[in-house]
């Protein structure tokens, strides 16, 4: 009886903690949900393009998405983004996987002062090196409306630093791989190529997909190297601009919206789909930071 | 559970001994360097030193034997290589080695040519950095004025240190020469072969595979982040903003006067110092909590989802990755936008009554203390979801049976929490954790794109310019730059001083977290 009594609490206790940790999570979905669910309604404002106390429109259109595409430069933005971000993509995985593939798994003199030099100008602000980049780019005319290839320059020159995550997915590839095939008589290059490429699938994935996404959501360097040129802005910069004075933000804000709404859909669509080597990539690189 | 209870006894704080080291928790452990690090301060600086002297001396044994080497190599060597020493590629050349003789050979010409055309020019005005503004000087030849292109310090300085980095590179390419020849000698007199200029090419994709794949990463490295770096140190010894721009107006060296400015109580530009320990001071503030906030929510709400019995696990998890999907600056102007005097919350507000008019709406940007909240909750709100995808994945790599037994000995979930999952998570996280302190301290994009600094505060004003309450060290040294006089000297100044902070703090992390840094623990 007492047993069967203290089996019952067990229970009841389990079910209360349950019922709470719903709730938690329940609210916090909603907290977590809502600003998007208000930015999608305010990007189908019509009455007002100003903010205001209420959340579903009094009148719903596609007004904000027309004037966006016909009455601003966002169409330009956007291109200049997609365009950074391809390029980026391909050639900043091309360097990282180099990097982290020779620093996890050839062994070379200086393999360790490389990385501890890497680590120390990690603790540089990246910022300080924009004055001399924006200079440098400017005599190259890469600057203002040309700063779509001065960004991209910039973007993948330094990328090689980033390696540590696709480090740490290489450092759990069993080195005995490696040894069979160098056995065989296998190449440092074709063992590369040829065993350890075919393995790196999550990665390599994960790569492209963090080196896209990251001009999207760049903001400081292309707000420097644009320097309030619309045609060579990307879309953050070109966003924050339209909403950046009082007088811009009671004229644009629903846009903006509506631009939010433009620019989250297909990275989020995107994001998506390759959620799972996102998902890889994020935890293991942290467990070996 | 023995085990724990005898190491319980221990105190924390003497020395321990290594068996008993053994016994301890891994939180114990941690605990106890933590302790043991701040007891060990003034040992560690006292090593510091000692080892700065032991690098010296390292150094100066290393050059002697280097030159020791060179000297005897010369000796001892043939007159292929002791020309070799004045031809660069001179002795692979005649050994038969002609591709890397050429590369020699070539590389040398290439130098010579450029420092007699250009590097000489650069070198000669690197102490100075000009001396000549544009505009007209007497040519007593012609008898007459004429137009000169004045100098550009921008220019001098930068040409200089490139020049510099390419004397090093030199300096090492003529030391790798010297130390061929010496190798071929020892080669040819032991009757092996040399390798051909096909051997090398291949040993590229083998033996020198590392060389191949590092080429392109280094070089940008070097050109984009390292020479850069370089150059805006030097930048902090000279006076370099908009009004001394190098080509209007020369800019050159004033030694240690700006981090005097910077240092120093009420000078002529403001109250620089009081701004600087403030801005700093919020930035540590702001670093710790933004970071630890992240992590343990983050954490909580893992271990919620992770609960068995908690069922649409996937789609809780969805909801929240989905957020974090969208682009950042999106999610933070709008939410910036939000919170505005105008904006949706206080619309809603009054909306519905909880605010009689627009007299009482609240000012979320505009008061010091709730514009620091605001700031860290709503950087809460963005990082939740990346720390839960990243514990959920650590979570679940923690044995089953230790939970099972810990049960089994009667401990509740509290104490499991304490006893277990924290333990090893902070063991596991324990670099991630300093990475992501270090990047909070330059997080830019919060702090910029929803408070903009603000609110700003008349004490942190300086001749730099304006700062802010939620401003960091990082938003402050960008309107530094962006602001009207661009002082760029003060702007490398502070620069200079946030990796001073974070490479202390690096030091003390590296000291004190256990290590997850052995490479091949996880192969």
């Amino acid at each position: 009886m007492n047993e069967n009594k203290k089996h019952m609490g067990l229970k009841a206790k389990e079910r209360l903690s349950n019922t709470v940790i719903y709730a938690i999570l329940i609210v916090m979905s909603i907290v977590w949900l809502i600003p998007f669910v208000f930015l999608v309604f305010e990007s189908f404002r019509v009455e007002s393009t100003y903010q205001v106390g209420y959340v579903i429109p009094k009148q719903f259109g596609f007004d904000n998405y027309i004037n966006l595409f016909t009455k601003t430069d966002f169409p330009i933005w956007f291109k200049n983004t997609l365009v950074i971000g391809l390029f980026v993509s391909v050639i900043q995985t091309v360097i990282v996987l180099c990097m982290s593939y020779t620093l996890s798994r050839l062994r070379f003199k200086g393999r360790k002062g490389l990385m501890n030099i890497m680590l120390v100008l990690g603790f540089f602000p990246g910022f300080l090196s924009l004055v001399i980049l924006y200079k440098v780019l400017s005599w190259l005319n890469l600057t203002s409306a040309n700063s779509v290839p001065g960004l991209i320059l910039v973007y993948v020159a330094s990328s090689g630093m980033g390696y540590y995550v696709s480090k740490g997915f290489f450092d759990t590839i069993s080195r005995s791989l490696d040894e069979a095939a160098r056995v065989d008589g296998a190449t440092r290059f074709q063992v590369f190529t040829k065993v350890i490429m075919p393995l790196s699938k999550p990665i390599v994935i994960y790569t492209i997909l963090t080196a896209f996404m990251g001009p999207w959501g760049d903001f400081m360097l292309a707000k420097y190297v644009s320097h309030a040129t619309s045609a060579g802005m990307n879309v953050a910069v070109g966003l924050q601009t339209m909403i950046s004075t009082p007088a811009s933000l009671a004229a644009n804000y629903t846009m903006f919206c509506a631009g939010g709404v433009v620019v989250a859909i297909p990275i989020t669509i995107l994001f998506m789909c390759l959620q799972k080597y996102y998902v890889e990539g994020v935890t293991g690189g942290a467990v070996k930071g | 559970m023995e085990k724990t209870n005898h190491s319980q006894q221990l105190n924390l704080f003497e020395d321990i001994s290594d068996l008993q080291l053994l016994n301890l928790t891994k939180f114990q452990l941690f605990l106890y360097k933590l302790i043991h690090f701040f007891k060990g301060i003034p040992g560690l600086l006292v090593s510091l030193f000692k080892t700065i002297g032991k690098l010296l001396k390292g150094l100066f044994t290393w050059i002697g034997n280097d030159l020791a080497d060179i000297v005897k190599t010369f000796k001892d060597g043939d007159f292929k290589t002791k020309l070799s020493y004045l031809i660069m590629g001179f002795g692979s050349l005649t050994r038969g080695q002609i591709l890397r003789g050429l590369l020699f050979l070539i590389f040398e010409v290439v130098f010579i040519v450029y420092m007699i055309t250009a590097g000489g020019h650069w070198l000669g005005k690197l102490g100075t950095l000009g001396t000549q503004l544009p505009g007209t000087v007497y040519d007593p030849k012609l008898d007459t004025y004429v137009r000169v292109d004045g100098d550009d310090s921008f220019k001098c300085l930068l040409y200089g240190v490139l020049t510099i980095m390419f004397i090093l590179c030199f300096i090492y390419t003529w030391r790798m020469n010297v130390k061929q020849n010496k190798d071929a000698e020892e080669l040819l007199r032991a009757g092996k072969k040399l390798k051909t200029a096909k051997d090398d090419v291949s040993s590229l994709l083998d033996d020198q595979f590392h060389k191949t794949l590092l080429a392109l990463p280094l070089t940008g490295i070097t050109l984009f982040t390292v020479f850069p770096i370089l150059f805006m140190i030097l930048v902090a010894f000279t006076n370099y903003d908009g009004a001394h721009d190098g080509y209007s107006n020369l800019f050159t060296w004033v030694g240690l006067e700006n981090f005097n400015t910077l240092f120093s109580m009420n000078t002529s530009s403001g109250n620089m110092s009081f701004a600087f320990g403030e801005i700093l001071s919020w930035t540590l503030i702001w670093a710790f909590f933004a970071t630890f906030t992240n992590y343990f929510l983050g954490m909580f709400v893992a271990i919620m989802i992770n609960k068995k019995g908690i069922k649409f696990k996937k789609l809780w998890r969805g909801i929240l990755v989905l957020t974090s999907a969208v682009p950042q600056f999106i999610s933070l102007l709008y939410v910036s936008k939000m919170f505005a005097a105008n904006g949706m919350v206080n619309g809603l507000l009054i909306n519905q009554g909880l605010i009689s008019d627009l007299s009482h709406i609240i000012r979320f940007w505009e008061d010091k203390t709730l514009a620091r909240i605001m700031v860290i909750v709503i950087n809460i709100w963005i990082g939740i979801p990346y720390l839960m995808l990243i514990t959920t994945g650590i979570l679940m790599n923690i044995p089953a049976d230790l939970y099972e037994s810990a049960r089994i000995d009667g401990a509740n979930a509290v104490q499991q929490f304490f006893k277990i999952t924290l333990p090893y998570m902070l063991f596991v996280t324990g670099p991630y954790l300093l990475t992501s302190f270090i990047g909070n301290i330059n997080n830019f994009n919060v702090i910029f794109l929803l408070s903009g600094g603000g609110p700003n505060n008349i004490k942190l004003s300086t001749a730099a310019g304006t700062a802010g309450d939620t401003d960091l060290l990082v938003t402050w040294l960008f309107k530094i730059t962006t602001n009207e006089g661009s002082k760029y000297y003060l702007a490398s100044v502070i620069g200079i001083m946030i990796f001073v902070v974070v490479s202390t703090i690096a030091l003390i992390v590296y000291n004190v977290i256990p290590s997850t840094r052995n490479e091949e623990d996880y192969s």
